[in-house]
């Protein structure tokens, strides 16, 4: 019997099986931000630990940084939530201590570690990766055995070099025919999250196959894969193909000269063999998805922007009834209404999810000699990291998202999660292209909707929820 | 970690599928350098009326007098009763940690999400997967009994009734010994030292680039 990709991924990383069921993984890298990493040093320094290998780490502070630049100049003093400067400070000190490689605040590589990873070649095809962060499974977009975890685990890859897990499952998910212009990588995950639900890849790893995934670039499958976990799986994967070799081909930590063949040979293996039998498999036809935009206080509360709210008696059962009702009086949403009815006040493009080169580029190529409706109070566009940064403005785009009236700020996490001064205020409604739209997710009493890049430049153009392609012509 | 063997508590309700660790515990008290002080703001935005704030004290803040586990007859409870899919979302092991800091010790729902229930049994907070017949039942004796307790067993994996009726459960073996004896994981793998240094230099010869430094 052929074997999935993560079957292979899991196999050359399997240290020991034991007789419960668990088993020792090797964990090739580890990336460490200032949030879920402090208590896992404090561990070691208690139990008077080491860590195991130095150089599986790397750091990056992202989720509490400033992205006004004014404050970012001023480095870690400018950071006035003294909260969140301590947490900054203690992983400095910590990396400082432990001799782990950290890109520090201001230095042109810094970003949200999902996008540092890989843009830095600090995560390449075939490794385990594991970050105290459930989007790591970003990293499954370069045929990584990639996933999130808890702050005990991070402490301990940090003290063993391994973790103790369970075989998930084998998922696949395959989209085949083409996308229609307008529809991105994010509709995929979205389509997919409402397909199967919240929970539906728990205990699953999903594998996206299908010319439509071939056809996506590695940004895209960087944000499909980045999403596997809003449906449940903690690990979403894309096997390997010429478009990963050329990636991680110009990236800085890619194998150097000596070993670039044999990790090539290596890598080329990094696909679900023709045989390989899957647990559970779902097909999308890509030309039938349109541009998604969610409605609720979960991922999978979404619809095509054609759509509209559910009503009240389309739900099954009662659960699902106090749910719908939870989430349209938290929302502030009629039942039955269209999506194209709902106005955002506020516009946030950025995020582990969508804010890549690609994505800068989505919005701006809607956003051109645009501006934003009157209605939008606040529209951020946060690149992904310094080098996002500095390429969108070596293209202009920055220049287009100041003129449409948009604040280009400086990268990091942002208002996905607000933990910086990023936040939404009660009420406030925002379309974003981060991935969660939990209650008070990206602010107290702040509402999210979830789009692609294109679809929040599009609302903040009209000022209400629409259909990209109804905003540019086709080709743009 | 703390042991857990068997627990006789108070139940108390979270009666809503899905309920993400975003909101058993806000982004805001992230920020925390400590993995303990989390107790008083779990379910932080469902609980109190204003918006709350990392390292500030909770007693005077306004209570909502509509969600349940403000209600009286549910203070000092220890078992959680919730719906499917719960702890989904962030990896935040802030979540267990605010739940063990509000006095919780078990989860009875029909499903958890991955990395919350890994992360419970790395602290001593047993989730237990019962079907969803099963929940709704314990949800309808909890809403009719006031002081409606459960017995865990872990050891044997039986919830006992206040009538006497036993529940079995499973759980895994390698997380339910961790629980019973209280042990610390990482002891475990070290316990297996050499292997690993047995793989990790056969690994280093097949994938050589792996192990290259990173020079920042």
């Amino acid at each position: 019997m052929g074997k999935t990709l993560y079957d292979k991924l899991w196999e050359s990383h399997l240290v020991e099986t034991r007789d419960d069921g668990t088993a020792l993984i090797y964990i090739d890298r580890q990336l460490l931000h200032e949030v879920t990493s402090p208590q896992a040093f404090e561990g070691l320094r208690l139990a008077g630990r080491q860590p195991w290998r130095i150089s599986a780490n790397i750091a990056v502070p992202d989720h509490n940084v400033s992205t006004k630049a004014s404050e970012r100049a001023q480095g870690l003093a400018g950071v006035k939530d003294q909260v969140s400067r301590i947490q900054l400070q203690t992983l400095d000190d910590n990396c400082a201590e432990y001799q782990i490689p950290e890109i520090p605040l201001n230095d042109e590589r810094q970003g949200i570690v999902h996008v540092m990873g890989p843009e830095q070649g600090a995560t390449l095809p075939g490794m385990t990766i594991v970050c105290g962060d459930s989007h790591t499974s970003t990293h499954g977009a370069m045929a990584a055995l990639a996933h999130g975890i808890g702050t005990s685990d991070v402490e301990h890859a940090l003290a063993t070099g391994c973790l103790i897990q369970r075989k998930m499952k084998n998922f696949r998910v395959s989209v085949d025919g083409e996308l229609s212009f307008g529809v991105t990588g994010k509709d995929i995950a979205l389509a997919v999250v409402g397909a199967i639900g919240t929970a539906g890849g728990t205990g699953f790893a999903i594998e996206f196959t299908g010319s439509a995934i071939r056809a996506l670039s590695m940004e895209g499958r960087m944000t499909l894969c980045n999403m596997a976990i809003e449906a449940g799986a903690r690990v979403g994967l894309v096997g390997f193909d010429d478009k990963t070799l050329s990636y991680v081909a110009q990236t800085p930590f890619a194998p150097g000269e000596s070993h670039w063949d044999q990790a090539e040979i290596y890598w080329r293996t990094l696909h679900s063999d023709a045989d390989a039998v899957f647990d559970r498999e779902i097909r999308l036809d890509a030309a039938t998805i349109q541009p998604q935009v969610t409605w609720g206080t979960s991922p999978e509360m979404v619809t095509a922007v054609s759509g509209r709210v559910p009503k009240l008696e389309e739900m099954a059962t009662d659960t699902a009834r106090q749910g719908l009702e939870r989430a349209l009086f938290y929302m502030g949403l009629e039942p039955g209404m269209s999506i194209t009815d709902i106005k955002p006040d506020v516009i946030f493009i950025g995020s582990c999810t969508n804010s890549r080169i690609e994505d800068m580029r989505a919005a701006a190529a809607v956003l051109k000699g645009k501006r934003i409706a009157a209605n939008i109070s606040q529209a951020l566009v946060v690149p992904g990291s310094g080098l996002v940064k500095k390429q969108a403005e070596a293209e202009g785009l920055d220049q287009i998202f100041k003129d449409a009236g948009m604040e280009w700020r400086e990268p990091g996490c942002s208002m996905c999660l607000a933990m910086n001064a990023d936040k939404l205020e009660p009420g406030q409604r925002c379309a974003s292209t981060s991935n969660r739209n939990f209650e008070g997710r990206q602010g107290f009493g702040g509402r999210t909707h979830l789009v692609s890049p294109a679809m929040a430049a599009a609302a903040a153009v009209a000022g209400h929820f629409i259909d990209v392609r109804d905003l540019v012509e086709v080709g743009l | 970690m703390k042991a857990f063997k068997r627990l006789e508590g108070l139940v108390a309700p979270m009666d809503r599928a899905n309920v993400d660790t975003d909101l058993i515990i806000p982004k805001q008290f992230l920020k925390s350098i400590r993995r303990t002080g989390f107790g008083p703001n779990l379910f932080d935005e469902l609980r109190y009326l204003d918006e709350g704030q990392p390292d500030a004290d909770c007693s005077g803040r306004p209570l909502n007098a509509e969600f349940p586990l403000n209600f009286p007859r549910y203070q000092g409870a220890s078992i959680l009763l919730a719906r499917e899919n719960f702890g989904c979302g962030s990896s935040r092991e802030h979540a267990p940690w605010a739940l063990d800091g509000a006095g919780f010790r078990a989860i009875i729902a029909p499903s958890f999400a991955d990395i919350f229930r890994a992360n419970c049994f790395k602290n001593g907070l047993l989730p237990i997967a019962l079907d969803a017949e099963r929940v709704d039942q314990l949800f309808a004796q909890m809403y009719e009994t006031e002081g409606f307790s459960l017995t865990v067993d872990l050891e044997k994996q039986l919830i006992e009734t206040p009538k006497g009726e036993t529940i079995a459960f499973e759980t895994d073996d390698f997380g339910r010994n961790c629980l019973l004896k209280g042990l610390d994981d990482i002891g475990i793998t070290l316990q297996s030292e050499a292997v690993i240094r047995d793989f990790e230099r056969k690994h280093q010869t097949r994938f050589p680039w792996v192990f290259e430094t990173l020079e920042v």
